[in-house]
């Protein structure tokens, strides 16, 4: 027992640790407040703002795609409107959309890309490979909180008249909030912080993009290119580029306690 | 003009069965208006299935087939085209264990009438008032309406319940052993408003408590194991009691 808590709480430490102590000579506040300047992988000055930028520009919308249509397939997957046999066979489909390597959603989009001529990369499709990405994964952990609403919960709503749509919409999304907030960041953390599937879609570029279809930055592929660049100077960037990261990951981690918290105030027990 | 109640309830060769396994056979019963029904019999014998079939609400449960007529009111509610939402309406649901809707105090009883779009903000609140007066609970939460319902305390909650079906004014209550989750005190406030509630709806009651039924029945249908054995006023079914098994569960050999 202690042993595995030992392992868990030990690895978060290590690689925070391993992180800060590697990124510490890089960090400054001039990443938060700078883009990077030309030749910035070869050593050149310059901050990751326009790596933080461009990932968030590709993680919020791609959060807020896959919620929306996450939300309605759960919701719909439930006995209230779908045959059991045939939710199962699409739950059976969604884990193994959850189970693809995501290098495998940028292939497809860069398949796409190439298909219709444009293979430069751009924010659009950086959008597009990571809600394909989050879809399985906040789909399935909503349906998962919804699942565990209580069967009585939803007879009251019935008994009282309640159509399909007013007892899923009305009750039982507030009864799974907290479920669906968390499934929420669960995509988010997956989406902000995935390299593979942006890797082949959305380029690079030392500005902020300007419109849908300019190239981007971001973080975790900054990460890739300064760790494999053989200057040890520009490596130690890497390591500050994680550790922004990281803070974006805990922000949005303790927001959504928050939220989590807040939305458990009228749940039945 | 004195007549003898109608019947409110009808059923006739109503048949249920889960996962090709039948738990109510043949039920013909008859459930007379403003009167208090007790469904009683042995834990296990359909008695939930049986009110939960009034209401249509057995349908969202997996794999669940009903046959047979189930006459409300004089119309047949199993026919095929109707709309269920309003067929419940007509018909409030108290369970055994209270599920308050996960929002304020204030809010679930006004969630029905909302739904139906039944009153102006105005109205809603003298309507939501009123419900929670009729079932006693208005002093208790008056000054905390908008406190989660699930704060309230078990006994609170199942009136909560109660308030909640009345303010959608149904004509029949289905109680499913709405006093075996509560301590003695709620439970015995709730069985008198039951009492109360029986000259203005038609209550139908699920108990497993023979001396609940006893004291609170004017009407008894008894089941064992999916059948219908005995029904008929509680005076003569009590007293009079035709088949060996009604005589064993009055004597107390089953339970």
């Amino acid at each position: 027992m202690i042993a595995s808590v030992l392992i868990v709480i030990g690895s978060l430490f290590f690689i925070v640790l391993v992180v800060v102590l590697n990124g510490a000579s890089s960090l400054s506040l001039e990443i938060f407040t700078q883009t990077s300047e030309g030749g910035f992988y070869l050593g050149k000055g310059g901050g990751f703002l326009n790596a933080i930028v461009g990932s968030l520009l590709l993680a919020f919308p791609a959060t807020g795609i896959a919620f929306l249509v996450g939300i309605v397939i759960a919701l719909y997957l439930q006995r209230d409107f779908l045959h059991p046999g045939i939710a199962q066979f699409i739950r059976l489909c969604l884990d193994i959309l959850w189970g693809i390597p995501s290098i495998v959603y940028g292939v497809f989009c860069l398949t796409i890309m190439i298909a219709i001529g444009m293979g430069g990369g751009s924010v659009f499709f950086g959008i597009v490979a990571l809600t394909l990405l989050e879809i399985p994964i906040i789909t399935r952990s909503i349906d998962e909180s919804i699942k565990m609403v209580p069967l009585g919960l939803k007879e009251s709503a019935y008994s009282l008249g309640s159509t399909k749509y007013e007892t899923s919409i009305k009750v039982v999304r507030k009864q799974a909030m907290p479920g669906i907030i968390a499934g929420i960041l669960l995509g988010f953390g997956r989406g902000i912080g995935d390299a593979a599937s942006i890797l082949l879609t959305v380029g690079d570029s030392n500005y902020f993009p300007t419109s849908l279809f300019d190239q981007t930055a971001a973080l975790p592929t900054m990460i890739l290119n300064l760790a494999s660049m053989p200057d040890h100077i520009v490596q130690r960037k890497a390591y500050a580029v994680a550790f922004v990261l990281l803070i974006i990951v805990l922000l949005i981690s303790i927001i959504t306690r928050y939220l989590t918290k807040k939305s458990s105030k009228y749940i039945i027990k | 003009m004195t007549k003898a109640p109608a019947n409110q309830i009808e059923t006739k060769t109503l048949n249920v069965s889960f996962h090709s396994n039948q738990v109510l056979k043949n039920i013909d019963i008859k459930i007379p208006a403003k009167q208090l029904t007790a469904i009683i019999g042995p834990s296990g014998c359909g008695k939930t299935t049986l009110l939960k079939s009034f209401n249509r609400l057995l349908e969202i449960q997996d794999d669940v087939k009903i046959t047979g007529e189930l006459i409300v009111d004089g119309t047949d509610i199993m026919k095929p085209g109707l709309d269920v939402p309003d067929i419940r309406k007509k018909m409030g649901l108290i369970s055994q264990k209270p599920y308050p809707l996960p929002m304020s105090i204030f809010e679930n009883v006004a969630y029905g009438l909302r739904i139906h779009h039944d009153k102006k903000a105005k109205a809603l609140e003298a309507a939501v008032q009123q419900s929670l007066q009729e079932v006693g609970l208005w002093n208790e939460v008056k000054h905390r309406l908008h406190d989660p319902a699930s704060r309230l305390s078990v006994g609170q909650q199942q009136r909560l319940c109660l308030a909640r079906a009345l303010a959608v004014q149904p004509e029949v209550i289905l109680c499913d052993e709405p006093t075996s989750a509560l301590d003695p005190v709620a439970a015995q406030q709730v069985e008198k408003l039951l009492l109360k509630l029986k000259k203005d709806y038609t209550v139908v009651l699920v108990t497993h408590t023979l001396r609940q039924a006893k004291r609170v029945a004017d009407y008894v249908i008894f089941l064992y194991f999916g059948r219908v054995l005995e029904q008929g006023p509680a005076n003569e079914v009590f007293t009079n009691p035709k088949s060996a098994e009604m005589k064993a569960y009055l004597s107390g050999e089953i339970s």
